[in-house]
């Protein structure tokens, strides 16, 4: 069976149609439990969200700040399995017909065996992966599974990455760019700076892919900025802060619906 | 004028142009990441090549760390090791206490070649904190380490040397408040203020360039070794011996020795409370190949790819990783990689403070109990050389602890 880049593609050539960006929502697999976790993605996907970012919690996320950090814990000592991130792939496309992604970091793909993860990942229904320690250069392996198997790869460019670079980069990617706004780990920031609109400015010169930006957006103010230079606005911890900061998981449920919503919102105003 | 003791690998056949030692190295690293990484590779290059650089290097390495670091032989504790003769590599002498800042001066000058003002380190024992400290203060470079809460608690005095030096030092609550969680923090420390800040690390691990520039300025411990060696006993030893955490001390030790087939170069690892009982740091014994901290090597880790938390009485060896060159030289064969339990260690660090009036650090004591071993097998012809990688003046309460040598009312 193969899987769904099909899929994030028309969801993204919908969002630009309709002359708006894209949501895309991170939360991390088995949290606050693995039906707790497929429940939350379900609700974002009902409330606005174009696409789900499922992440597979590792135990060391050196990318990641204290609130993804912090979930991955809770995760991660509950005794979460692939299995189980796979049944939330499957389960969340099964009741919304969206696009999933699923993004880690290499190593448990790599133990887990590419070959593997890749063949099971499509029978899910998933549509690709964004593996942010997997530079270009390390990634012909996986690559060759993903496309073998109609996955997208999404690698993430960052302030840093000189225009040759960009162009090399996107030029192996394939679904969409996704734009680190700044130099950091995932968390909500008060401002996204203006190293975002330059960055993603510079990655269109390289591609036609649609260019995303994530890292620190966490409110409609934030979203419809992002949404006036960008193709695609990527929120991950403030998602995961809204669940944490409820008291049991019908409540986070509700709390991440409410705020798909207002960030829906927010990325079709375009500010 | 070649250069005595900054002396990089001159056959220069591994890592590969990609950082690759055989199946193992690499440099998996977040893009953000990927610019500041190639800065320090582009610029150890032209330092390799600058005659000024060298010369600069070596002056500190004489004057300020003392080099070259004795090659003492140690005959009351070798009764011990069926009467084989053992040599200790001294870079417990080296100033700070231990073999790091032959790394940490190297990279010191790197950063001021850079332009960059502001450094960051991980420390386990605290003792590449302290050289890192210690090489800022020299430099007028702004210091921040990070630490292991758990280390904290147990490497006490290590935390106020680095304080007294000016160091910022951070205790890390993630995780497994140890060595492996100070790494995490520190590279999202680096991500996230890389313009101005050098991430010094201290161990063969890492990204490449970093297990092979590391090992290059460390290389001078077995340079040294191997002519102290011959000329004191003329001929070559039989092995080389040297605790083994991320690998820095061993691979300094060892690197110049692996041209010769002959003398068998042992790395020992901590065993915890035995391998057997799952709390152990033993990761070339124990371990699988897979990614940790930006390279490919052997990684304690469960059959998803999870790291698992190690354990060792030692904060220096209490890593769930080890530097890739490490891993090529197990699978090739050309180095033996054993482990030693807590205790054996233990023992080995007491009976060398009472045989020959040397305390070694807990790490050091790795190789010591292993040396015990070797010697025992070799017989009463053979002939070691044993890195003492560092002085345990930082580890005496542990020991104290663990021995009960605090009066009652002291240890209350």
């Amino acid at each position: 069976m193969s899987g769904n880049i099909q899929l994030l593609n028309e969801a993204l050539a919908t969002a630009k149609s309709e002359d708006r960006a894209a949501l895309i929502a991170y939360l991390p697999a088995g949290f606050p439990t693995v039906d707790g976790g497929i429940e939350a993605v379900k609700a974002v996907l009902e409330s606005g969200a174009d696409v789900v970012e499922v992440g597979l919690p590792h135990s060391d996320p050196v990318l990641d700040g204290p609130v993804i950090q912090t979930a991955d814990d809770i995760a991660l000592k509950a005794g979460l399995k692939i299995a189980d991130v796979l049944r939330t792939v499957r389960e969340a496309h099964a009741a919304t017909g969206k696009p999933i992604l699923v993004m880690t970091y290499w190593n448990p793909i790599d133990r887990y065996g590419v070959e593997r993860f890749t063949a099971e990942l499509a029978e899910a229904g998933g549509a690709g992966c964004i593996l942010p320690d997997l530079p270009v250069e390390e990634s012909a392996l996986w690559r060759e599974h993903a496309a073998k198997h109609g996955l997208a790869t999404v690698f993430v460019v960052a302030p840093s990455s000189r225009d040759e670079r960009l162009a090399k980069i996107t030029a192996a990617g394939s679904g969409f760019v996704y734009a680190a706004s700044l130099m950091g780990v995932t968390g909500t920031r008060a401002s996204v700076g203006e190293q975002a609109a330059d960055l993603v400015r510079r990655t269109r010169a390289a591609t036609e892919l649609p260019v995303c930006v994530g890292l620190g957006v966490s409110n409609a103010e934030q979203a419809a900025e992002v949404a006036g230079f960008a193709d695609g606005v990527i929120v991950g911890s403030a998602f995961v802060k809204a669940m944490l900061d409820t008291a049991d998981e019908a409540a986070g449920v509700e709390a991440v619906r409410a705020l798909a919503a207002e960030l829906a919102a927010g990325v079709r105003k375009r500010g | 004028m070649s250069s005595e003791f900054f002396i990089p690998d001159p056959e220069g056949q591994v890592p590969s142009a990609e950082g690759y030692f055989g199946a193992f190295g690499g440099k998996f690293i977040p893009e953000a990441l990927v610019a500041a990484v190639d800065e320090v590779a582009v610029e150890y290059d032209k330092a390799k090549q600058d005659p000024e650089f060298a010369r600069e290097l070596d002056a500190l390495l004489v004057d300020y760390t003392g080099r070259p670091s004795a090659l003492t032989e140690v005959p009351r504790f070798a009764e011990h090791a069926g009467g084989a003769r053992i040599f200790l590599k001294r870079e417990d002498l080296n100033h700070t206490g231990s073999h790091k800042i032959n790394n940490v001066l190297g990279q010191a000058l790197l950063t001021r070649r850079m332009g960059k003002t502001r450094v960051i380190a991980e420390t386990g024992a605290g003792q590449h904190g302290v050289a890192t400290a210690t090489a800022c203060a020299l430099f007028g470079l702004e210091c921040t380490i990070y630490m292991g809460e758990i280390d904290t608690e147990r490497q006490a005095l290590n935390v106020a040397r680095m304080r007294m030096l000016g160091a910022e030092v951070i205790a890390v609550k993630s995780g497994s408040r140890t060595l492996k969680d100070a790494i995490n923090e520190a590279f999202r420390d680096w991500v996230a203020n890389v313009d101005r800040t050098h991430y010094l690390f201290g161990t063969v691990a890492g990204p490449h360039p970093f297990p092979a520039m590391v090992r290059d300025f460390h290389r001078v411990i077995g340079v040294e070794a191997r002519r102290q060696v011959l000329e004191r006993s003329g001929r070559l030893p039989d092995a080389a011996v040297a605790c083994v955490g991320g690998g820095s001390n061993a691979i300094g030790l060892f690197h110049a020795f692996v041209p010769d087939t002959g003398v068998r170069l042992i790395g020992c690892e901590p065993a915890g409370h035995g391998v057997e009982t799952g709390e152990h740091a033993a990761t070339l014994t124990a371990g699988e190949p897979g990614i940790l901290h930006g390279s490919r090597s052997y990684v304690l880790q469960d059959e998803e790819g999870q790291i698992t938390e190690p354990y060792s009485i030692s904060a220096g060896l209490d890593y769930p990783g080890i530097g890739p060159e490490h891993a090529y030289l197990k699978d090739s064969g050309r180095g033996e990689y054993r482990a030693v339990t807590d205790d054996a260690a233990m023992q080995a660090l007491r009976l060398l403070s009472r045989t020959e009036g040397i305390i070694p650090a807990i790490e050091s004591a790795h190789a010591l109990a292993g040396a015990l071993d070797v010697g025992k097998e070799l017989g009463k012809d053979g002939l070691l050389v044993v890195n003492l990688s560092g002085r345990g003046d930082k580890d005496m309460d542990t020991a104290a602890r663990y021995f009960g040598l605090y009066d009652e009312e002291a240890s209350k």
